[in-house]
């Protein structure tokens, strides 16, 4: 997670649906401005994901090349109203390099380490899916999460920053968190 | 089992809490003996723990800076840009971004590290010790400069009060720092003297705004194309410069003062790439034969050696420039207008890129650059401290 924590951070923080909007809407005229917008404010979001997955800087910078002309060639599929661009984006970051790990697993794997390999592609996906949770839960959630893992804060103080009441901090951290434990289930429980 | 205030639904609120190490140590306890005999809390705290496992500290990415070029002329090859980033305006692009993603990378305690700035004042070297947050908002104030000639709002808000100790200098570039200093309270010493907190917010609002506006630069450019790029943007004192050549002074100021923020706050900061620094290498030396001729007039230059005509050749410097995004320059040496070539050359000085960079944003004094020269002494000297003026604040 980047410190960045505004609008103009590396994408971490929130984007009113405004600006997810326009920001389509300018991919979508060819506006190359935007492009580098995007780029700036997501490269390191998509990079971070697939190089979660992947362990290969080489394979990452593939996928980031594959998720930015993606949405550049096919603006019109992301769908503002169905969620945060960067949602979509992690999504998208996900899917390429999950699909690259398997690529790599399949060319790697004599036949007999398949049962191997299915699990690593498993752990593997609990921890991109976890990054994906994190990436695309509701903003409050996810700013109690920052402060109190990231910058160690209690969860009063952390409710001091927020500006909510102590019992609204702890209801916070632990929705997040409990959010965040799907990541196992639906990817199998690593051993 | 309750434990004091503590009972079965307080306890199960502070899992999260508890799970992150975020409670205060009598909770910690209280819960913690709350587990021994609550499984369905047991569960959960398990499964809570488990996932903080999945939370994982920022990682320092390391993009390589070259990747950013790469991807992006990947992706304007596969989809032709209905509207295109006019090509003067690419390198504030890049180095906007590379200070961006510097300010990203840096801890929040760097944020409090002062900052030097450098510059060449009247043949004299200077210095002003700001912060971070004094160094971006000394970005926004100038680049400011630009979004006014191109209609966008002024970083320096225009209600702020002028009085006779304060005139709004809005026009030159240190006058318009000074002004947003003030406004915004960005210098060293007025950072320290806030809050931890207030200096963050300080430092978070002045690198939103100046973010902000560099984007609305940037795409403002892109719309206008090719027709704002001989625009005349004023630079204080009767000086302007097209906005091409404006949006070139700018990439080059960004990548300067990240480069001080870098260095105060001990991260290494590669050169931009060879292409759009020679094209900032290229603008200095287009400015140095009118700077010249400027410092001839006010007597820090020796008088020309002989009257020439516009168009007629005349004494040449050659400026040779070592490294990657070099190249070759000559210079009129008696009047901007001479023609100026390796025939007439009187004088030849090599230097390093970095190193002429480094001249030209003050950096480096004029006696210590290292430069090799050959032919006339003076004009030699006029030249490094030509190139040394080109510096301000």
């Amino acid at each position: 997670m980047a410190h960045g924590t505004g609008p103009h951070g590396t994408g971490q923080g929130a984007f009113p649906p405004r600006w997810n909007r326009k920001m389509q809407q300018r991919l979508a005229r060819g506006e190359a401005a935007a492009l580098s917008e995007l780029y700036d404010r997501f490269a390191p979001l998509v990079y971070g994901l697939a190089l979660r997955v992947l362990e290969n800087e080489e394979e990452a910078n593939g996928v980031l090349s594959e998720v930015f002309s993606y949405v550049w060639q096919h603006p019109d599929a992301y769908d503002p109203k169905r969620g945060q661009l960067r949602s979509f984006l992690a999504g998208l970051a996900h899917k390429h390099a999950v699909r690259r790990l398997r690529w790599a697993v399949i060319q790697a794997g004599a036949a007999g380490e398949i049962a191997d390999s299915e699990e690593r592609i498993r752990a593997v996906t609990a921890a991109a899916r976890a990054d994906y949770i994190v990436t695309s839960m509701p903003e409050p959630l996810r700013a109690a999460l920052e402060l109190a893992y990231f910058k160690r804060r209690d969860y009063r103080q952390t409710a001091a920053e927020l500006g909510v009441s102590a019992d609204e901090a702890r209801r916070r951290l632990r929705l997040g968190l409990q959010m965040l434990a799907t990541a196992y289930t639906e990817a199998g429980r690593p051993s | 089992m309750i434990m004091g205030p503590y009972d079965h639904r307080r306890l199960k609120s502070l899992l999260g809490a508890w799970a992150l190490a975020a409670c205060a140590p009598e909770e910690t306890a209280a819960v913690e003996a709350h587990l021994t005999d609550c499984a369905p809390c047991a569960d959960e705290a398990l499964r809570l723990r488990d996932a903080v496992r999945l939370l994982h500290p920022h990682d320092n990415l390391d993009m390589d800076p070259a990747l950013r070029s790469g991807v992006l002329e990947l992706c304007l090859t596969r989809r032709m840009p209905g509207i295109p980033m006019p090509r003067w305006s690419v390198p504030y692009d890049a180095e906007a971004a590379r200070l961006d993603a510097l300010l990203d990378d840096m801890g929040e305690a760097d944020w409090g590290a002062p900052v030097q700035l450098a510059w060449y004042d009247d043949d004299r070297p200077s210095v002003r010790e700001t912060s971070v947050a004094g160094v971006i908002g000394h970005l926004l104030a100038v680049d400011g400069l630009l979004a006014l000639a191109l209609g966008l709002p002024d970083p320096l808000a225009a209600d702020a009060p002028a009085d006779e100790a304060h005139p709004r200098t809005v026009a030159s570039p240190a006058g318009r720092t000074e002004a947003l200093w003030r406004e915004a309270g960005s210098s060293y010493a007025e950072q320290q003297s806030l809050a931890r907190e207030f200096r963050r917010r300080h430092a978070s609002k002045m690198r939103d705004e100046w973010r902000t506006q560099t984007y609305a630069l940037i795409r403002t450019a892109g719309f206008a194309g090719g027709g704002v790029a001989d625009l005349l943007v004023p630079y204080g004192g009767g000086a302007t410069l097209p906005l091409r050549d404006a949006f070139l002074d700018r990439a080059f100021e960004c990548w300067m003062h990240a480069w001080d923020i870098a260095e105060a706050v001990d991260y290494p900061y590669v050169p931009p790439t060879p292409e759009h620094m020679h094209l900032m290498i290229d603008l200095a030396a287009r400015l140095l034969p009118q700077t010249l001729a400027a410092r001839r007039r006010s007597g820090r230059a020796a008088p020309p050696r002989t009257l020439v005509a516009a168009g007629a050749p005349g004494r040449t410097l050659h400026l040779e420039v070592e490294g990657k995004g070099g190249g070759n320059w000559y210079l009129p040496l008696d009047s901007p207008t001479a023609l100026a070539g390796p025939e007439h050359t009187v004088a030849h000085v090599a230097l390093e890129g970095l190193e002429f960079c480094r001249l030209a944003a003050g950096h480096v004094s004029p006696e210590e650059a290292a430069v090799g020269r050959d032919g006339e002494r003076e004009a030699v000297d006029d030249f490094l401290y030509a190139t040394a003026s080109l510096s301000r604040l």
